[in-house]
């Protein structure tokens, strides 16, 4: 009787035969819900496996047409699609048609980057203040900013970054920046629409995943531990470096890892705030520039009249591209937060 | 306590100060300035007018948003809830892990990629053109792994007594799930479909490629025709030309805005049943 009780708790069945007496105990109808159940949770498992065959194979002609040249051109463009067509390894383009992805790659991942940079730090120092210093009363209240910020659509944000925060950064901040005149950080500021723009952008949008982790994260740390700190001496900054930090260390990552990935697949604010530059690296940090992801929302449409269909399938292989920074993104997170996991932990976790 | 360990202190929680206005002052400066570029557009006749090039309706978008919200609250609901039931109380050794592992690995799906294959296959190559069907799949394939990942936490806070007790009880263990399991587990399991329902409607990518757009009032049929929503609005109308359309597109982000609110309010009031329901039971 026991192990009926104790599986659904989630550890794992205690011995074959404690299991066999488990499902022996199941009725016939306890055996048919079960098997619905079941089939509902293979479905995220079979729509993950939908979607990556489905890639592969439209990226397919692509990766073939294209061979290693995909990773070192430095030009993404359809071609002229009512010219001749062109043939190479077997497969059809339109003349003219050139995809490399390594001005996307790097936008990309630049954005992303500097997103990740600028959103952390503020997140966790957010998070820490909300926990630490807010009453318990007014928690709730300012909660309602972390959670507003989440949902608030990216369409929205677009909207926002060009009319309002994008002219309201190039008049006053970009300009003091490219006043001391660092390589990569001078240049005309433009209008606002560009690369740091989409950047800080994208960090107010992973502002509230890492914010909401990093806040239930804090709330975590056992009172005995904090106590301990308080009683030799500590500051509650130092509290906070010696004993908070080191606790949530590995959640801290895998919350930076989760926003990274937010941001490496967000399309449609940076679609419209980047400036849309396609073939071009950025040659300051105000410069427009474009990413895997807004290039494929801009330009499924006109890949559609391509007779060849060559233009859809090197959109589907920059979606593969994309589909492989994300998974190495999410999986180097976990294998980062085990690695930490039983290092940074000076205060036991059942304190 | 010397002066320099003092001064750290103040300058930390400054800095954690200044962290905290960084994160408040954008959702309110997003608020200021969608409202304020809305006002020309605001009025009744977003309600009781369609869109179209005279008037400033949103009556076909709102309608169209509400039915994607429903239909993924039936198609992504009935599975994640399902599927988050199973990983839960059956899911056992390596099926479950990897089950768990292959819906995690979906969450970080780029929603644009699923836009793209949902409209190779879906629109494209079953016929079903822009269509609501279409729409619908592609932002349940989004949510799905947020529904089955919040069932499961809300189910597994539910004590084990409770299920020994069904058992002590002879009760069938679908009865024990039915009966017992899931209304102590309903808040937490509705707060996860609250916040489906919150990126659901915040959502443009998948959506770009497969529910298309139209100026009459949505249907309820399932595939051939077109869905107007609320966020397509915003994206065609912020690059039209003119005040007014620029005025609809902020109205619209607007009203999705204000959907959000009234989402995040129902879901703190679900959130804080399930907190309370933990309390009883955490004798």
């Amino acid at each position: 009787m026991t192990s009926v009780a104790e599986r659904p708790a989630g550890r794992t069945a205690s011995g074959l035969s404690a299991r066999a007496r488990a499902i022996s105990e199941l009725t016939g109808r306890d055996r048919a819900v079960r098997a619905v159940l079941f089939v509902a949770a293979l479905v995220p498992t079979a729509a993950l496996a939908f979607l990556v065959y489905e890639m592969i194979k439209q990226a397919y002609p692509a990766i073939i047409f294209n061979g290693w040249s995909f990773f070192t051109t430095k030009k993404f463009t359809m071609g002229n699609l009512y010219g001749n067509v062109v043939v190479k390894h077997g497969y059809q383009a339109a003349q003219g048609a050139d995809f490399g992805v390594l001005p996307l790659l790097f936008g990309t991942l630049v954005s992303s980057l500097i997103a990740l940079v600028l959103a952390v730090p503020v997140a966790v120092g957010g998070a820490i203040l909300l926990v630490e210093k807010v009453p318990a009363r007014l928690q709730g209240a300012l909660g309602v900013f972390l959670e507003l910020l989440a949902g608030i659509p990216s369409i929205v944000f677009g909207l926002w970054g060009i009319y309002t925060f994008g002219p309201l950064l190039s008049r006053t901040v970009y300009r003091w920046i490219a006043a001391l005149g660092i390589p990569w950080l001078s240049g005309s500021t433009g209008a606002g629409e560009g690369l740091l723009t989409a950047s800080v952008v994208l960090a107010v949008m992973i502002i509230p995943i890492v914010a909401s982790i990093a806040r239930e994260l804090v709330r975590s740390v056992p009172a005995v531990s904090k106590e301990g700190a308080v009683a030799l001496g500590l500051t509650p900054t130092e509290t906070i470096r010696f004993v908070t930090i080191p606790y949530v260390r590995t959640g801290l990552i895998a919350a930076a890892v989760l926003g990274w990935a937010r941001a490496l697949g967000e399309t449609i604010a940076v679609l419209v705030i980047s400036g849309d530059a396609l073939n071009i690296y950025p040659h300051s940090i105000f410069d427009p520039f474009s990413t895997m992801a807004a290039t494929i929302a801009a330009f499924l449409d006109s890949a559609l009249t391509d007779s060849t269909g060559m233009a859809i399938h090197a959109l589907a292989e920059v979606g593969l591209v994309l589909l492989a920074v994300t998974f190495l993104t999410n999986l180097g997170g976990r294998l980062l937060a085990r690695r930490f996991s039983d290092a940074g932990l000076p205060v036991g976790r059942g304190v | 306590m010397s002066l320099k360990r003092r001064l750290t202190d103040r300058i930390f929680w400054v800095v954690c100060g200044v962290a905290f206005l960084l994160i408040a002052a954008p959702s309110i400066s997003v608020l200021v300035s969608v409202f304020h570029q809305a006002v020309p557009a605001l009025g009744w006749q977003l309600f009781s007018h369609r869109t179209n090039a005279k008037a400033t309706g949103l009556q076909n978008a709102i309608l169209g948003s509400l039915i994607l919200l429903g239909g993924v609250l039936v198609v992504a609901g009935s599975v994640g809830v399902a599927a988050g039931i199973y990983l839960a109380e059956y899911a056992t050794g390596r099926t479950e892990k990897l089950l768990r592992f292959f819906s995690e690995i979906l969450a970080g799906m780029p929603s644009i990629v699923i836009g793209y294959i949902a409209y190779l296959t879906l629109v494209v190559q079953f016929h079903w053109g822009y269509s609501l069907l279409a729409a619908v799949i592609a932002l349940s394939a989004l949510v799905l792994p947020y529904i089955v990942k919040t069932t499961e936490v809300a189910l597994r806070q539910v004590p084990t007594a409770i299920r020994e007790a069904g058992a002590g009880l002879g009760m069938p263990r679908t009865a024990t799930l039915t009966r017992m399991l899931l209304p102590t587990a309903l808040p937490g399991i509705v707060s996860g479909l609250i916040v489906a329902l919150a990126i659901s409607t915040g959502e443009l990518a998948p959506l770009l490629f497969t529910a298309g757009f139209t100026d009459t009032n949505p249907k309820l049929q399932l595939l051939h025709q077109q869905v107007p929503y609320l966020t397509n609005v915003i994206y065609t109308d912020i690059s039209l030309p003119g005040s007014r359309a620029h005025a609809t597109a902020a109205a619209a982000g607007l009203l999705s805005l204000l959907l959000l609110v009234i989402l995040i309010t129902a879901g703190r009031l679900v959130a804080r049943r399930a907190r309370r329901q933990t309390a009883r039971m955490s004798l």
